[in-house]
């Protein structure tokens, strides 16, 4: 059999580059409505009351008092309003739904709504902690007692975007007693279980059809099921088909982001220089309510001590909340902002210590059997030593970084290490989701693969389809993957933490075995449910053991040049190495290291995002700045094979690994640039020049 | 009310209409030519992108009014062409498509560019598609499929 990581066509590729391939905003039905978004412009307010124009008698205002189940976004934490029922906590949040055939009259009307606000005084300052999670390993307290030295810095992150091309939206219908919502979603489940909950319907009165998605990024993971659920509330009300299409303006202001950070680090030094604890402390803005932000949380202290090995470490941190947007998913999930913290943190303490940093790091450098930060254990083979050597050879690292450190040539090259957890956090799988997935084959000998799992761009449609393929040795042609309906599919669990070939896939895989194995001529059903490994142990309360099932690794190299007069930065190359167990296609894995790093580097140098008083600054891409092809850097990317025995054909996660060390790769390339140490991502020109101002 | 008379994927075609009208608006609504997205909706993002008179514009920042006369093409137009057929097959090769929300509209603009310039460096391919978006790719296999497209069509443009 060929290898499985060769190419194939993508199976969208027509449907994509013609135009043919339908996303939300491309359906429509014949009576139409349209719902526009009645939002608050203060951060923190009682409704006192709301002055409408004079309406005409089709216009319909749908809020809280429409919604038949509870007035609650079924998330994790159960902390969200559907419609404020009186508070309004953030700038940019729904009020209500106006709806009406005629969008200009729409707009119109919202223009000229008054509503009254009684101000209440908001929060802007990380002083209210809604969770607060710690764990410790080893003994911290007696480490730091016998510290020669203590190193202590703080690092700081900002917003990023999620930024995909296509908005956020939804169409609906109502018919027979049935709310049918076709949208832009990564997670079908998640929205049908939050309308079932909102419409206090039962399980055959709600649908959820998945439209080719443009782009999503953890931005349409728990984001749409409050839209969903709006939508739906209305659908029940007027029951005529309304389409709900998110202008990027209102996209940009009111949808979910990546958490703003501080991580305040400190090391305990022994006498040879060596690390004996790390102390870490990360506070995270969590918005208006708290949402995904705890697992967020816990996503980021799992990762305190990065792709290194520390013996004692202290970890802590909060979810604060403010009154401003709420965030939630975004690629990388919490991890980025700890990585960045503590691959710049450890480089530091090197620097200070007069230490190569890059034999310094090595020492600390994770291998198989080490206990994980959460004294978990990494049972399977890691080999970044040879990805590093890779990644040395192939950027030149160790010359470079010899003819950039001299003073006056502005130029730079940083190196970060990582690892990203494959699959949810701690026993997820097992507690939260417990994935179902089905395989079926038809009386025509076709075989239909029934998951929730979303194409949001990552390939899964062409991936998944090859994989059964391959298994069953059976032409691509012969099976299917339709765009999951949950009334079709079982519920395989959101399209997140990377694990959709890992998880799903290898779950999949186990269908397709059996299957071949049990072959008759005719029709088959096979299914298969997650089972969580049994040497997996993790204890939610205390944060310690198997946090992930297995980890994928990366290295990355960034080389910027930094103008002398204006501080502009540019990305002039990047290199990649990854262990991601095995590509299922190579030229898919490419085109998410390529995108997911460009994204990643962007974050450290590029995209500003901030808020004044609760008050985004960047409403659209003439503010909010992505990069643009002018920014795109030359990348070289290499996979390394090491198969992790569980996933199908030894596929790990990529998704997220791709993104996650972006930003302490050019921060630290920055730093060798400038000369100067970095602590607070993006770093812009007007930071760079703060940073040298101070000599 | 007025009517603007004007060519559309080779058709002559007249719309009755407020000619202030976003000529996206007229062209996903009124002909349903659903392959044009609306990604920004403030000339920012090139996910609308057309050909007027063979020149690529972001068909939200055009009012009706101002293609009278003149000719649109859309991808539905351009997929009908031997060179659309080259450019698909150079975005398969290069990975240049992944949520596809961008691409009808790069399609556009390696047309536009090519059009223009047959053999262009990799720097004139940055700057040409640089009013096009993609938070998917990074531009690497964008810019490759350009370029490749360049190379296969040989004669073509
Ligand atoms: S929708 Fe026209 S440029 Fe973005
Ligand atoms: S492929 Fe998704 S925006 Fe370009």
């Amino acid at each position: 059999m060929a290898d499985i990581s060769k190419s194939i066509e993508k199976v969208d590729l027509y449907e994509k580059t013609s135009g043919e391939a339908k996303y939300v905003s491309d359906f429509s039905y014949d009576d139409m409505l349209y719902a526009r978004t009645l939002r608050s412009t203060v951060a923190k307010a009682k409704i006192k009351g709301i002055r409408f124009p004079n309406l005409p008698e089709d216009v319909h205002i749908v809020d809280y008092k429409d919604i038949p189940g509870k007035n609650v976004v079924k998330i994790i934490f159960d902390d969200q309003e559907i419609f404020p029922t009186e508070v309004v906590t953030y700038i940019g949040q729904p009020i209500l739904l106006v709806v009406g055939k005629n969008k200009e009259l729409l707009e119109e009307i919202i223009h000229n709504t008054i509503v009254d606000y009684e101000l209440m005084t908001p929060i802007f300052d990380w002083v209210s902690s809604a969770v607060h999670y710690h764990f410790q390993k080893g003994k911290p307290e007696e480490a730091f007692q016998k510290a020669t030295k203590i190193i202590e810095y703080v690092y700081d992150t900002s917003y990023q975007e999620q930024a995909y091309i296509e908005p956020q939206g939804f169409i609906g219908t109502y018919e027979e007693g049935k709310v049918t919502l076709i949208g832009s979603i990564q997670c079908p489940y998640y929205v049908k279980n939050a309308l079932l909950q909102a419409l206090d319907s039962k399980g055959d009165e709600v649908r959820v059809i998945q439209a080719t998605v443009g782009g999503a990024f953890g931005g349409k993971e728990e984001f749409p099921s409050l839209m969903a659920c709006q939508l739906a509330v209305a659908l029940k009300k007027i029951k005529k088909p309304i389409k709900m299409i998110y202008e990027r303006e209102e996209d940009m202001i009111s949808t979910t982001k990546r958490h703003p950070s501080k991580s305040k680090m400190s090391a305990a030094i022994g006498e040879n220089g060596e690390i004996l604890a790390i102390k870490s402390n990360i506070g995270i803005d969590g918005g208006a309510n708290i949402g995904l932000s705890g697992v967020v949380l816990s996503r980021a202290m799992i990762a305190t001590t990065g792709a290194y090995t520390i013996e004692n470490i202290d970890s802590s941190g909060d979810v604060f909340l403010t009154n401003t947007v709420p965030n939630g998913a975004f690629r990388g999930f919490g991890a980025p902002q700890m990585l960045f913290a503590i691959d710049l943190f450890i480089e530091h303490i090197a620097k200070d210590l007069g230490i190569d940093p890059l034999e310094y790091r090595l020492k600390y450098l994770a291998k198989q059997g080490d206990p994980t930060s959460t004294n978990g254990l990494f049972r399977d083979p890691i080999i970044m030593p040879e990805m590093i050597k890779k990644a040395l050879e192939i950027s030149k690292f160790k010359e470079k970084a010899k003819i950039f450190s001299r003073p006056n040539v502005s130029k730079g090259i940083g190196m970060s290490w990582f690892l990203h957890g494959c699959g949810f956090t701690g026993s997820g799988e097992s507690t939260h989701i417990n994935a179902l997935v089905k395989l079926h084959k038809t009386k025509e000998e076709n075989v239909e693969i029934l998951i929730a799992a979303v194409d949001m761009g990552q390939g899964v449609r062409t991936t998944m389809r090859k994989l059964v393929a391959s298994l069953l040795e059976i032409p691509i042609e012969k099976v299917i993957y339709d765009l999951p309906d949950t009334d079709k599919v079982p519920d395989s669990g959101p399209t997140v933490a990377s694990r959709t070939m890992m998880i799903v896939g290898g779950l999949v895989a186990r269908c397709a075995k059996k299957m071949k194995d049990s072959w008759i001529p005719g029709e088959m059903l096979l299914e298969e449910r997650y089972l969580q490994p049994s040497y997996i142990k993790w204890d939610e309360a205390t944060m310690t053991g198997d946090a992930y099932p297995a980890y994928s690794w990366g290295v990355n190299v960034v080389e910027v040049s930094v103008d002398k007069t204006t501080y502009e930065v540019s990305v002039n190359e990047i290199w990649s190495v990854y262990d991601l167990g095995k590509a299922i296609d190579e030229r898919i894995v490419i085109g998410q290291a390529d995108g997911g790093i460009v994204q990643g580097v962007a974050y450290g140098y590029l995209e500003v995002m901030n808020h004044s008083n609760g008050k985004l600054l960047q409403k659209n891409f003439t503010d909010y700045i992505i990069p643009t092809s002018m920014d795109a850097p030359k990348m070289t990317t290499v996979i390394m094979d090491n198969p992790y025995p569980l996933g199908p054909y030894g596929a790990k996660g990529v998704g997220e690994l791709t993104l996650v060390g972006g930003a302490p790769a050019v921060a630290k390339a920055i730093e060798m640039a400038i000369g100067k140490k970095v602590f607070s991502i993006p770093v812009t020109p007007e930071k760079i020049m703060e940073l040298m101002k101070h000599e | 009310m007025s009517k603007i008379t004007f060519i559309l994927n080779g058709k002559t075609v007249s719309v009755e209409g407020n000619p202030g009208v976003r000529l996206l608006d007229v062209l996903r609504n009124e002909f349903k030519l659903t392959g044009i997205k609306e990604g920004c909706g403030e000339g920012e993002c090139g996910a609308c992108a057309v050909l007027l008179d063979h020149k690529i514009v972001n068909s939200c920042s055009v009012v009706l009014a101002n293609v009278d006369g003149h000719e649109i093409t859309t991808i539905e137009g351009l997929k009908e062409t031997s060179r659309y057929q080259v450019i698909r097959d150079s975005f398969g090769h290069a990975g240049a498509v992944q949520c596809g929300f961008c691409t009808p509209g790069m399609v556009i603009a390696t047309e536009s560019l090519l059009y223009d310039n047959p053999t262009p460096t990799e720097e004139d391919i940055k700057i040409g598609m640089s009013g096009n978006l993609c938070r998917c790719t990074g531009y690497q296999s964008i810019i490759e499929a350009v370029k490749k497209a360049s190379e296969d069509g040989d004669g073509l443009w």
